[in-house]
Formats: C-alpha cells, sequence, structure tokens
C-alpha cells in the first residue's frame, strides 16, 4: 500500500480507533503559552490530575509581552496571566522558557530553535500557527483550550482523520517574491476554506529549493486556507537544520534518526485526496487588499471590484472589506500610502526574515510618515541579528528595534494600530481589528514591507534587486 | 459540560461568510484566566459602538432576537485563531446551537468540548433558514434540533438531517468529560509508551 507523508506519521501514533474515521491519538511534543493554557490547568487542578509527561511540554510567554520594557508589565490583567502561566508551570513541573531566558520567543519561532521540532513527530499547540512546524515533516496542528488541557493529562487527543492534499509548485520564485507571496497566492486560489479537513502536502521543487525558514513561511499559513495541517518532506536540509540542535539526538543516535526520518516522504503513486498544480515562475510580489489572507492580489493590480467575484457570499465580503479597508475598486494598491510597518510574527520573525528586510532598508531612511517596527521572533534571533548589525542597519533607517513576541501580529500587547491606520505586515492575518480596532492590515512578505516603509507606500521590490 | 439532548430555540441571522474568531472574540479579551463572563464582549466590535453603547444597527443588538440561542451564518465559520474563547463567549450569551455550510476545524472541535452544536448543512438550507430568520413575516423565528434523531426543523415544513460523527454525538448528549473517557484506554496509552521508547 503506498502511503502519503501524512499517512507514515499519523498511523505509528493511533492508539486506538474510535468511530467515523476518528481515532484517539499520541502527542509528541506539546507547546504551551501563556493566553490559551490557564484554564487547561485550572481543569487538572479541578480534577486532581496531573500532566502526564511535562518533558513532552515546553512552555514560552509571547503572546501578551511587551517588546519595549519588559521589567514592568502595566496590563494588570496580562500581568496575571503571564504569573499564572509561570505558578502552572511549576505546580506541574513543566519547562519554562520565561521572559528573561534568552531562548523566549513565539512558541513556533523556537520549537524549531531549539530541536524540539523533529521531523515524524506529532506536535500540537493552543495555538492555530502551529501548522508551522510541519515544514519539519511533522504532523503539527493547533487545539483549543480543552485539548490542551486533554494532552495535558493524556499526552493524547481524540481527532479526526484529515484528508489528504497536495500542493505541488514547480518553477523557480523570481528574484524579489518569496515563499510569502506564494503561500498568500495559494490561499487566493484555494480560498481561506479551501484546506478544511486537510491535511496539506506542499510537494514540488519551489519547495525543495527553500530554505526551511522560507518552508516554515508557507507551513505557518496553511491554516489561513483552512489546512488542519501544512507539511514538507524532510530532505538534507532538515536534517542539516536540526543537527546539533539543543534537544536534537546526538551523535550515533542522531544518525539513527537520520535514517528514520529519510523514509518520511510520500511514496511514489500514493493518492492524495485532492491535488493541485502549480507554477511560480512568473509570480509577482502579493498584497492583501481585504480582510481575510483569501483577499490578495498582485503588487501591478488594483483593488478588484466586488463584482468581479462569483459567488454572493465572495462579493457581499468584498464589499464588507473595501468599506472597513478605505479602499475603492479599481485604485492601484501601489498608489496607497502607509503609516505603520510592522517586520516580526511566527511568520517572517526569522533571522532570514529580518536580514531580507535589512538589505533594503539599508542606508536608506523610513518615509517620514512612517513608523515601523522590527520584532525577531525570539531573543535567540535578536541575538543572532545583532551579532550580524542588523539592528543597526534598522536603527538608522529609522525602525524601532524590539525585544521578541507575537507583538502587533495580534496586538496583545501594547503595540496596535489607532482605527484607520494602515499597516504594511508580514504577519499572517488581515482579520478586521486584528492589529487594534478599527486597523488596517495589508499582509506582506519582509522585503516588501520594508521597501514600503522607505517609499511610504507600497511599492513593486523587485525593482529593488 | 450540560448535556445536549434536544433544544428549541430562537434563531438570529448572521448573513456573513468567514466570521472569523477575531470577530467572534476580540483579542484585548483573551487575557482572561477564567472560562465565563465572555458573553459581554461576543462580537464585541460589531456589537458595541463605543464602551458600553449598544450598535442598534448589528443583529444581535435587535429587539426581535434578544434570547436567541440558534446562529445561523455564512460558509467557513469560526475561521483564524484557535482561541476558544470563541465557542466560550457564544455558549455565555447563550448560544447552544450553531448552523451553517461549513465550519473551520479548530472552531468545530472547540465547540464540542463545550456543548454547543455545529449543525452543518447545504448551503440552500442556510439560505432558507437566513430568509426566515429574517423576514418580519416570520417574527420570532425558532428551530427545533433534535440530536438523538440528527434532526433540524421548524414549525413549518422545513426538515433536514444532518450529520454528526457518533462518538461527538455521544459525547454531547451525555456531556461527558472526554478526559475521562481517554483516561479508561490508559492501559493502551502506557502500552504504546512503552513500544515506542523501545522502537525509537
Amino acid at each position: 500500500m503506498k502511503k502519503t507523508l501524512f499517512e507514515k506519521i499519523w498511523e505509528p501514533h493511533v492508539i486506538e480507533e474510535i468511530a467515523d474515521g476518528l481515532a484517539l491519538i499520541y502527542i509528541d511534543l506539546h507547546l504551551v503559552h501563556e493566553v490559551t493554557s490557564p484554564q487547561a490547568f485550572e481543569g487538572l487542578r479541578l480534577n486532581s490530575r496531573k500532566v502526564r509527561r511535562p518533558e513532552l511540554t515546553v512552555a514560552t510567554i509571547d503572546h501578551n509581552v511587551p517588546t519595549s520594557d519588559r521589567t514592568n508589565i502595566k496590563d494588570p490583567i496580562a500581568k496575571k496571566q503571564i504569573e499564572a502561566l509561570r505558578a502552572n508551570c511549576k505546580q506541574f513541573g513543566v519547562p519554562l522558557y520565561d521572559i528573561d531566558n534568552l531562548n523566549q520567543g513565539i512558541v513556533h519561532v523556537i520549537g524549531p530553535e531549539l530541536g524540539l521540532t523533529q521531523p515524524g513527530m506529532t506536535i500540537v499547540c493552543g495555538d492555530s500557527h502551529t501548522s508551522t512546524h510541519g515544514a519539519f515533516g511533522a504532523l503539527a496542528f493547533g487545539i483549543g483550550t480543552s485539548e490542551v488541557e486533554h494532552v495535558l493529562a493524556t499526552q493524547t487527543l481524540v481527532q479526526k482523520k484529515p484528508k489528504t492534499m497536495s500542493i505541488n509548485v514547480n518553477g523557480e520564485l523570481p528574484s524579489g517574491v518569496t515563499s510569502k507571496d506564494l503561500i498568500l497566492h495559494i490561499i487566493s486560489k484555494i480560498g481561506v476554506a479551501g484546506g478544511t479537513g486537510h491535511a496539506i502536502e506542499f510537494t514540488g521543487e519551489t519547495f525543495e529549493n527553500m530554505s526551511m525558514e522560507a518552508r516554515m513561511t508557507v507551513c505557518n499559513m496553511t491554516i489561513e486556507g483552512g489546512g488542519r495541517a501544512g507539511m514538507i518532506a524532510p530532505d538534507e536540509k532538515t536534517f542539516e537544520y536540526v543537527a546539533e540542535k539543543k534537544f536534537a539526538p546526538k551523535g550515533s543516535n542522531f544518525d539513527r534518526f537520520v535514517e528514520i526520518w529519510k523514509e518520511l516522504k510520500t511514496d511514489k503513486d500514493a493518492k492524495f485526496d485532492s491535488v493541485i498544480d502549480l507554477e511560480c515562475s512568473d509570480m509577482e510580489p502579493h498584497i492583501s487588499w481585504g480582510t481575510n489572507p483569501g483577499q490578495v492580489i498582485e503588487v501591478n493590480s488594483s483593488v478588484p471590484d466586488p463584482s468581479s467575484f462569483d459567488s454572493p457570499e465572495e462579493i457581499d465580503n468584498a464589499q464588507n472589506a473595501l468599506e472597513y479597508m478605505g479602499l475603492t475598486a479599481g485604485q492601484k494598491i501601489s498608489d496607497v500610502k502607509i503609516d505603520r510597518v510592522f517586520i516580526g510574527s511566527c511568520t517572517n520573525g526569522r533571522l532570514e526574515d529580518l536580514r531580507s528586510a535589512a538589505k533594503i532598508v539599508e542606508g536608506k531612511k523610513i518615509n517620514k510618515d512612517v513608523r515601523a517596527m522590527v520584532v525577531p521572533g525570539s531573543g535567540l534571533v535578536k541575538i543572532l541579528a545583532e551579532k550580524e548589525g542588523l539592528d543597526k542597519i534598522f536603527a538608522d533607517s529609522g525602525f524601532e528595534w524590539r525585544d521578541a513576541g507575537c507583538s502587533m501580529c495580534l496586538g496583545m500587547n501594547p503595540d496596535i494600530l489607532s482605527p484607520q491606520e494602515r499597516c504594511a505586515s508580514t504577519s499572517n492575518r488581515n482579520f478586521e481589528g486584528r492589529q487594534g480596532k478599527g486597523g488596517r492590515t495589508h499582509l506582506v512578505s519582509p522585503e516588501m514591507a520594508a521597501a514600503a516603509a522607505i517609499e511610504g507606500h507600497f511599492v513593486d521590490v523587485r525593482s529593488w534587486f | 459540560m450540560d448535556p445536549f439532548v434536544s433544544h428549541l430555540g430562537l434563531v438570529v441571522p448572521l448573513d456573513r461568510a468567514n466570521v472569523d474568531t477575531d470577530q467572534i472574540i476580540p483579542k484585548q479579551f483573551l487575557k482572561r484566566i477564567e472560562k465565563t463572563g465572555f458573553g459581554e464582549f461576543l462580537f464585541y466590535d460589531w456589537r458595541y459602538l463605543e464602551p458600553g453603547v449598544l450598535d442598534p444597527s448589528f443583529i444581535l443588538n435587535e429587539d426581535r432576537y434578544k434570547g436567541a440561542s440558534i446562529l445561523v451564518s455564512g460558509t467557513n465559520f469560526g475561521s483564524g485563531s484557535s482561541r476558544e474563547h470563541a465557542p466560550w463567549a457564544l455558549l455565555d450569551y447563550g448560544f447552544r446551537v450553531l448552523i451553517a455550510p461549513s465550519f473551520a476545524d479548530i472552531f468545530r472541535n472547540n465547540c464540542f468540548q463545550n456543548g454547543i452544536l455545529p449543525i452543518a448543512i447545504e448551503k440552500s438550507n442556510v439560505d432558507y433558514l437566513l430568509g426566515m430568520a429574517s423576514s418580519t413575516k416570520s417574527m420570532g423565528y425558532e428551530l427545533e434540533v433534535n440530536l438523538e434523531n440528527n434532526i433540524l426543523k421548524d414549525e413549518f415544513d422545513f426538515t433536514v438531517s444532518f450529520e454528526i460523527d457518533s462518538f461527538r454525538k455521544e459525547s454531547l448528549i451525555k456531556g461527558q468529560d472526554e478526559i475521562a473517557r481517554t483516561l479508561l484506554s490508559q492501559e493502551k496509552i502506557s502500552k504504546f509508551e512503552n513500544n515506542r521508547t523501545s522502537r525509537w
């Protein structure tokens, strides 16, 4: 029986089949953060339950943390939530990367960085962007707080076996066009619910040629296309990335693992429930114009006319989006002026992202009407970037250089947009109010965000290469 | 979790596709460490003009929908963030049943964990319900949900059956704690762990 990568991970993790395709599956790694865990730990306490495998559980503080002056958290409710995680980790013996630890950071940045994320694993976290870890050939997906409690108590989950989808992309991404542009393009093609109920495997030479960090950007945003999980088969790049990381297997044990990991690829002639083929050689940089991540256009295009969409639901969504975003159908997207720039998040807050953006802004000043900020994805990313002098490049051009966290991707900390402020953001969601009530988010790549910061409006960054 | 066997309730139509969990409950309300009290923040940015001032043009604020316990909405309801605060807010507000052409995966799972029944039915049927619940000719439009028979019907001639995994159905009907159920399989889990350790 020919198997897909997904099936090769799912099947050995099934403890028992339940019914109707539901199964009890084992979880290899459980990542925890302060926002979606307090009620789960409270549930354990109320029922006198323990954390079954605290050593397979890792916590950090990322959503709430200020990205400047963290010694004094002014928001009392945020502070209480952070203190609750500290107390819970202590009580239940869960390792915590606290604010003062150099490995504190966005949970999806530190997992791979620490070598916790490894091929073939099942990985969950109370956060939808857990799909990020699929870039290592792991089955990784977001769960709610009740399920967090379930994993804490049992190290298992009841899940419905998803269907499988392959998104096969060939061709070479042109200079200035990134994995972010590609995933935005994919979401615009399949729609924000196109992947619902599916584990999506990204196949083809375009993904094979990507760095691990670029692959993480793709898998991260799988959830924006509705996908239950996104995954890419592990290869030499994956093994090289994992090698020598803090929690990676060491020495001959590592070699033994690599032999197992090499089997984690879809067999030739294995069947997917659906297959999508794309070519990317002519692709342009993409920008979101609306209020969901499927409402995306190429940089040299104009804001679409709602009547150009097929279904009444899409037309209605587009009308609402234009009104909320303060845009007019037919307006060139490159004419749209911006007020803010945010470079960071679990989508594009890694070292490679910061390098790419720094290359664009080096020696230039940001537009006088723009306020721009860089928020490294983790403490480690920050230190490594500073070693290379990226902090200085950003600061010289007028960017604020911050501490690690989720920050303005969802604005749970003090980094938010004011009403009607327009932001070029490297994050993952342009929902209404996501970055602050009334705030207007345009999703772009780090290069596009950097160029927009300099010009004060969107530009085709390809002409800068 | 309260058992869910059948339900009769007032229907409110939220005719919009892709209602995401950021809309259901915005981020500023995710900092609480309790499960309760989220209802007043439900659809916050749509429901309030400013803190404490309801927007009369938002459908949930119309008098005729006061006390509604069944929400009908568009495709891909509950997309985006995994925040379980979304179903907590819906439940706390009074919703026990959600009806849409489709739901996002994580949100759907979260509903089951809280005794909320998400019903996915054909869009043409959802459109009928949206129409009935909006029309001024059918004020007080109610639906009856029978989970034991998988039947959704109104007092006119609308009857549809809906699909639900038998495990989820049983859990809802019993109002059972999923963790307690899984802990019955503890031996299997331990055996699995032991086999694994030796294999890896």
